[in-house]
Formats: structure tokens, sequence, C-alpha cells
């Protein structure tokens, strides 16, 4: 049976073309980019394009981007290296209640070193309340880390309007880009960002790979030592064959994409809302939205329960809630937007790729209606939606 | 993640759904903590005649909730009060992820209630 992915947010497939550039990376490539006789610097000219291409992506400077073994080190590599390199000028940091887990224990692991961390709230479509960003920063504030795009419910945050207020308090700023680079366009010449994280096999690439903008000037630490690769900032050889993927998957993503990709969401999502009573869309409409995100609630429906119905289709989804992922607690996110958790255990995240097709997602669409409805007979719950919300 | 038998019983659960003749009903659990169950029973002269549920659950509350209207079907209400969370994973196959064991023991625990509710209407 063909599979219907729909779980992008979690991994893509790596673009074959991607596949394609990278090996001759292994076995005529491989020279190591630090070494200087010929197949060394080679390499390293390889290593110093691909750098060119994802600062492009950002109009950054070649200069700016770390190269990383993918997102949860980035945001390691961020948040750690600016909290120890300033440590003389405070100990607070900024973040939000619905930070994916590389911040949020990255932040925890922080507190146990004596930092304090204030997490904050966010309104019921996932947004910073701007105010209570500005309530929140103290003289000792060194750091604001807020994601861009929600990897849950899909909500883009407003950088510039946040980066404008971490730069009147002199406070560096961080996002957590993972989920929304590439999909939405970010021009760090214009925002006020300090550190962005980035991943490649969200964006069709390879797996074990990622980077981390860091804006010049910035003071950081190196949190693995070793050699002196990549400005001195994350040492160990470069994964040159991975970096080569990475950059082409950058190369090879556009607007026009995530457009098609937006249509295609807004389809699933009314789709779903005409077929399916009860249900609601958690997270915002539109352009504040992810193009690939699709997050909805089926009221007396078990997330896991019909995720596992679609998996025996060949549907491939996630859960909201974390209950299949080895934790019985409902995510953090959703509760985060005030959702219920009865909804909150009975919610479902599609996330789509360039690789979706229309016909894909009426299938969904109508499988979804089957089995909702069939779990809805079974189900001793006969809530209506607006009691619940 | 689950059992061939657990899958079995989730996809297609033989005695999910009401039991308009119940003459005991047991509902346990809470949306707040995940999984609610609700078991019906037909008792007849101190047998179990006919059991059926409803099940907001995962896969394995499901599975389990199938699972002990079959196991106890034609059993006497008291030998029912007696089945063990290991009966119910023995009759899924002998497996059950660690953290969806719970889910068996809420599936006895509305049969309990159920043959309660039975007791307290025909004492």
């Amino acid at each position: 049976m063909k599979k219907i992915y729909l779980d992008n947010g979690a991994t893509t497939m790596v673009d074959p073309a991607v596949v394609k550039e990278m090996l001759p990376f292994f076995s005529d490539v491989y020279g190591n980019p630090s070494s200087i006789h010929q197949k060394g610097q080679e390499a390293k000219r390889y290593l110093t394009e691909a750098r060119e291409d994802v600062a492009k992506k950002l109009n950054a400077g070649y200069d700016e981007i770390i190269f990383t073994s993918g997102g949860t080190e980035s945001d390691n590599l961020a948040i750690k290296g600016v909290a120890y390199a300033n440590r003389d000028k405070g100990n607070h940091i900024i973040t939000t209640k619905i930070e994916h887990p590389a911040v949020l224990n990255t932040c925890k692991a922080l507190e146990k070193e004596g930092f304090e961390i204030k997490y904050l709230g966010v309104d019921n479509e996932g947004f910073v309340i701007l105010d209570d960003l500005r309530k929140a920063i103290t003289p000792k504030t060194l750091l604001v880390s807020i994601i861009h795009g929600n990897n849950e419910i899909g909500t883009i945050q407003p950088l510039e309007k946040i980066g404008n207020i971490c730069r009147e308090h002199g406070v560096m700023f961080h996002t957590d880009a993972v989920q929304s680079f590439t999909k939405v366009p970010i021009n760090a010449k214009k925002v006020p960002v300090d550190l962005i994280s980035m991943s490649s096999h969200k964006i069709h690439g390879p797996k074990g790979v990622g980077a981390l903008y860091v804006r010049k000037g910035t003071k950081m630490a190196s949190i693995q030592h070793g050699g002196a690769h990549e400005f001195k900032l994350r040492a160990g050889t470069e994964n040159v064959p991975g970096i080569m993927g990475f950059a082409k998957a950058v190369k090879l993503s556009s607007d026009s994409d995530a457009k098609r990709i937006a249509k295609l969401r807004d389809r699933l999502i009314s789709g779903i809302e005409k077929e399916i009573h009860d249900v609601k869309l958690n997270g915002p409409r539109g352009e504040k939205r992810l193009c690939n995100n699709v997050n909805i609630a089926f009221a007396n429906v078990e997330g896991e329960a019909l995720g596992s119905y679609l998996d025996v289709s060949g549907i491939c989804t996630s859960t909201g809630s974390a209950c299949s992922s080895h934790s019985l607690e409902p995510s953090h996110v959703l509760l985060a937007i005030g959702l219920d958790k009865g909804l909150a255990n009975g919610t479902l995240r599609m996330t789509l790729s360039r690789f979706t097709t229309e016909e894909e997602i009426d299938y969904t669409i109508g499988s979804l209606k089957k089995y909702v409805e069939k779990l809805r007979k079974i189900s001793p719950l006969k809530r209506v939606l607006k009691d619940v919300l | 993640m689950y059992s061939k038998k657990v899958m079995e019983h989730f996809r297609n659960p033989k005695n999910a759904g009401e039991l308009k003749k119940a003459n005991g009903i047991g509902e346990v659990g809470n949306t707040a903590c995940g999984d609610v169950m609700k078991v019906y029973i037909k008792v007849e002269k101190g047998i179990i005649k006919e059991a059926k549920f409803l099940t907001f659950g995962c896969c394995a509350a499901i599975a389990a909730s199938d699972a002990v209207c079959a196991i106890v079907k034609g059993k006497t209400v008291d030998d029912a009060m007696k089945l063990t969370k290991q009966d119910v994973i023995d009759y899924l196959g002998g497996e059950l992820p660690q953290l969806k064991i719970h889910c068996s023991i809420l599936g006895i625990d509305a049969l309990k209630a159920a043959i309660k509710d039975y007791k307290e209407k025909h004492a």
C-alpha cells in the first residue's frame, strides 16, 4: 500500500536531488576541510559554498553560519553559549511555555546551574503577548528565546516586534526556526534577531545536520571543545556530505512551494470542518500559521486511537498529545493555549510537504470522517464542542 | 508498539456498543486523566450473559475493554469480580507496553463498577 505521509513536522523525505548532491562527498570529495593538502582544500571550497548558500537564504554573511548536528544542538549552543559567555552580565533568560523540548529542557538544565528562567504564557492561538514580554525583562536578562513557527500548532510569532523589544532593552534574541526555515522568509539584515536555529531534515535534507545563525559580534561561548572548526564555536570535523545535502535542500526550497502547500493545508482544514462536526482547529489561520501545519481536536475521540486507524489505512500522522510517544500527559503546547484536557487528548497533527498531493488530502479527509464516526460510536463521551470550549 | 492480538481487538472490537437491556452499568475514568470506559452487563441467574463497552481511549484501552467483555461472558458475577490485569494481558497475547498496563486495570475497574451497580439494584 502506498503511504500518505502527513508527518513532515517530524521529519521529511530526503529529496532525490539532495541524495544525488551528497553522494560524491562520501568517496570522491572526502577530504577533511581542515587539511591543507589539495584533497582537504577541495572539500573546504565546497563547504564554504554550502555555507554561503545557507547564509543567502537568511540574507546573512557566510561567517554568521555555524553548522551543527541539527536543531537540538543549535538550540543548545545558542542558549548555553550566550548564557555561559555573558554570566557576568546577569542570569535571567526569558522563554515561553510552548517551546520545543530542545529549548525547554536546555533552560531547565540551566536552572539547575543557577540561571533564572521565565516561561511566558501565550494567548489562545499560541501568540506571545508582547506586553508580557516587555514586563518580564529585568536588568539581569541576558537572552530571550522564542520559537518562530510552533511545531505543534503552527503559530508564527512576530519576530520583528519581539526583536525590537529585545533591542530596546539590550537583550539578545534567539529563535528556534527549525519548523519555519525556508517556509517563512527571514531577513537577518532587517529583523533584529541574533541567533536562529535551523535543521536540515525538516526541509527534505538529510538527518544529523543543521545550523545556527550567529549575528556578527554576538558574545558566545562554545559548548563542545576540540579543534577550531566553525569559527571556534563548534568543534569537530564538519559533516561535509550532510552539509552539502542541507545546502542543496535550502536551494531547492521556494516561496511558491510554500504558497502551494498553504493551499493544500487550507483544503484539508476546510474539508475536515465541512465533513466532521465538533472539531476545533488549534492555532491561527492564514498567513500567521505555518504553511504545512494542521492541528485539529476531534471532540469525544482519542487522538492515538484515531492516528492508529489512519495508520492502518496507510496515513501517517501524529497525535497532539504526547500520549503515544512515551508520556501520558497531554501536550504542553495545547495546555498552554488553554485547551480542555479531553480535547488535547483528542488532537491530531497533520504536517504536509511539497510532495503532498490534492488526492492525498481528499483521501485523508474521507478516512478521517470514517474513523472519527467509528470512534464516536464507541465513545462514552457525548460532549458538544461549544460546551467544552 | 502493540501486539497483533491487541491490534485485532482495536481494529475490530466485537463487544463495542451500548447494551440497551443491561442491568448493570459501570463507568470509570475522566477526560482529564485520559481514558473513560463504560461497561454494560446483562446478568441472568448470577451469570453474565452479555457484556459490552464504550471507551474513549487509546488502542490499548479499546482492546482491553473488548477483552474484558469477552472474558467475563458466561462467568458468574463472583468469578468476574476476581478478574486480574494479568488475565486481560494474557488474553491480549501476553503483552502490553508498560505505559498502557493501566488501560487493562481501567477495564477491570469499569467491569467491577458494573457488577457493583447490578448488585445494588438487585440486593
